[in-house]
């Protein structure tokens, strides 16, 4: 299936990627291609998976397996400051960012 | 004594015996780095000064008569494991001043024997790609060519192995991250049953889909690794609590009563006729050993790479959303919170990354979720019982690891083409069985060539008896001219 340019764009803005028009381009091309090559999944019939897509989701495609729960109990981990350390602005205890709103 | 020609087994003899010290062995692993590294670039962070602090500790522990089977055996981790206070790249611009803020659960488990870790090993940026030519800090070169890749994702660690700098190393797998490397340099690989290990402080990919390698010189060292790696973590809720047997009395020098199927689909055009040919003589082996061998049938297999990328891209554009450059990581500034998002994300991802996260993204968006990911979800459950059936059957399946061997640089230049260098592979992370890779032969040219042994979910051990009985009868002993 070929993807348009314009879907390109669409797609891009959805991921917060920006590139330019030689990439835009490019990646018409490549998504076209692969985009072509899982079409084949069509070929599938409906009846062949039983689950609901959602249901088999992180487990390795088990549908027996279940989410496992454990006691939602606070541990000690790292000081706040080894991961405020990482951030690459902060004021005080808070990680800074631009000003959301207008 | 030649570091090169140590496995965890002898260098473990060595250090009970007092013939060497962890600290030397540290010392000869460094040597070795500092000899061959510059040809490989296996390692994108050498961890001298933490190497030695861990081999005195390691020293200590055997003076004290507590050693463990790993205790001061030097190795290598595939650096989108956290290792506390280290990098972890996953071979991207966008994690380059990234500092580990935990230890992954693999890691903190591999500590309890005091193992002495040399340093981090390169890898396709994330874990994408087949030939470690998408990491953003430039390719690892097989030990066997230095013109051709050493496969890929765990490129880094396999080189690692295979040119005798450590004598182990973890990876992780996705689609065939692990055993593709293992096959194109020549050492055994190991991708677990999904859910056998923790998956925690691994740099997610595809989450439903990866789990942490072993890479190794023998199956037994394999096993003696993947016996502390193995087992439940309450930090990673996919991972289950089914015991894990001592895999050390699995080990045997025959494979008499066991069923092998070899799967008809995996034997394709195009493929290369020294690898069908080194694998038809893996499959006489193992009948020699007292396998019965059957050919049969994988009837999905031609639906795993189509369904795989669709399943990893979707999860992809998921995960890598985190990457923002708001609280750690690469940070490009702008005007307003969406410009840093988007400048952050344009220069800290390479090609890759981008490409399968618009495929992802596309696939999962309106309009698209049900002709895409739900299909690929439903192709999912049926190779998946293709797997279970056939396991009803078979203790195991033998198949090639991959159609050809080590390609060279650049060889590969189209997304697609590379993709399909995994067509052997992914079929096992969709249906979450495990499978694990022993060298099998040489081509005329000097290029390793691996099988893949194939077992039903958490009958690892299987794969340990066949592969130990394989690698023992085909007596290789390969060895780079490096």
């Amino acid at each position: 299936m070929a993807i348009s340019l314009e879907e390109v764009n669409r797609i891009a803005k959805l991921a917060r990627l920006s590139f330019n028009e030689a990439e835009t381009k490019k990646l018409q091309h490549e998504l076209s291609d692969i985009l072509n090559y899982i079409d084949q999944l069509k070929q599938i019939s409906a009846k062949g998976g039983s689950l609901p897509a959602g249901q088999a989701g992180a487990s390795g495609g088990d549908p027996d397996a279940m989410n496992l729960m454990r006691e939602d109990v606070a541990e000690v981990r790292e000081s706040p400051e080894v991961f405020l350390k990482q951030s690459p602005a902060r004021e005080g205890n808070f990680v800074k960012v631009k000003s959301v709103l207008e | 004594m030649d570091f090169t020609e140590l496995t965890i087994k002898s260098a473990s003899e060595l250090l009970a015996h007092k013939k060497i010290s962890a600290k030397e062995l540290g010392q000869m692993s460094l040597k070795r780095i500092k000899e061959v590294d510059d040809k490989l670039h296996a390692f994108l962070y050498v961890a001298e000064k933490e190497a030695m602090e861990q081999a005195e500790k390691a020293d200590q522990l055997i003076a004290d008569g507590e050693n463990f089977s790993l205790t001061g055996i030097p190795y290598a981790v595939k650096d989108n494991i956290l290792v506390k206070g280290m990098q972890a790249t996953a071979g991207s611009k966008i994690l380059e001043n990234y500092k580990a803020t935990y230890d992954a659960t693999v890691i903190k488990k591999l500590n309890e024997e005091l193992p002495v870790m040399m340093g981090k090993t390169n890898l396709d940026e994330f874990g994408m790609g087949s030939s470690t030519e998408n990491s953003a800090f430039g390719p690892t070169k097989n030990p066997y060519d230095l013109s051709r890749v050493a496969g890929g994702s765990s490129g880094g660690s396999a080189a690692a192995v295979a040119s005798g700098e450590v004598l182990f190393a973890l990876g992780t797998d996705t689609g065939g991250s692990v055993r593709q490397p293992a096959s194109f340099c020549g050492i055994v690989g190991l991708k677990p049953t999904y859910g056998r290990a923790s998956r925690y402080g691994l740099i997610a990919l595809g989450s439903s889909l990866d789990q942490v390698g072993v890479l190794a010189k023998t199956v037994e060292d394999t096993a003696t690794v993947f016996q502390i790696v193995a087992g439940q973590d309450d930090h990673d809720s996919t991972s289950l609590s089914k015991p894990v047997p001592d895999y050390d009395k699995f080990l045997k020098e025959d494979l008499k009563g066991l069923k092998v199927g070899v799967p008809k689909e995996y034997f394709i055009d195009g493929m290369d006729p020294e690898v069908a040919e080194i694998i038809k003589n893996a499959i006489k082996t193992a009948e020699e050993l007292g396998a019965v061998v059957e050919e049969m049938s994988l009837p999905h297999s031609s639906y795993a790479l189509a369904c795989y990328y669709v399943i990893l891209p979707v999860e992809i554009s998921a995960n890598l959303s985190r990457f923002d450059g708001i609280r750690y990581g690469l940070s490009v500034g702008g005007n307003s919170l969406e410009e840093v998002y988007y400048k952050t994300r344009s220069a800290g991802f390479g090609p890759e990354p981008k490409r399968r996260i618009m495929i992802g993204t596309y696939a999962s968006s309106a309009g698209y979720f049900d002709a895409y990911y739900k299909k690929a979800k439903q192709a999912q459950q049926l190779i998946r019982k293709d797997f279970t059936d056939a396991f009803e059957k078979y203790d195991l399946m033998l198949t090639p690891t991959t159609p050809i061997p080590a390609f060279k640089f650049g060889e590969k230049s189209d997304p697609l083409s590379m993709y399909l260098a995994d067509v052997f592979t992914v079929g096992l992370n969709i249906a979450g069985v495990p499978g694990l890779v022993i060298p099998a032969g040489l081509t005329k040219s000097g290029l390793p060539v691996g099988v893949q042994l194939v077992a039903n979910h958490f009958a690892e051990e299987k794969l340990f008896m066949a592969g130990h009985a394989l690698e023992k009868s085909l007596n290789l002993k390969l060895k780079t001219n490096l």
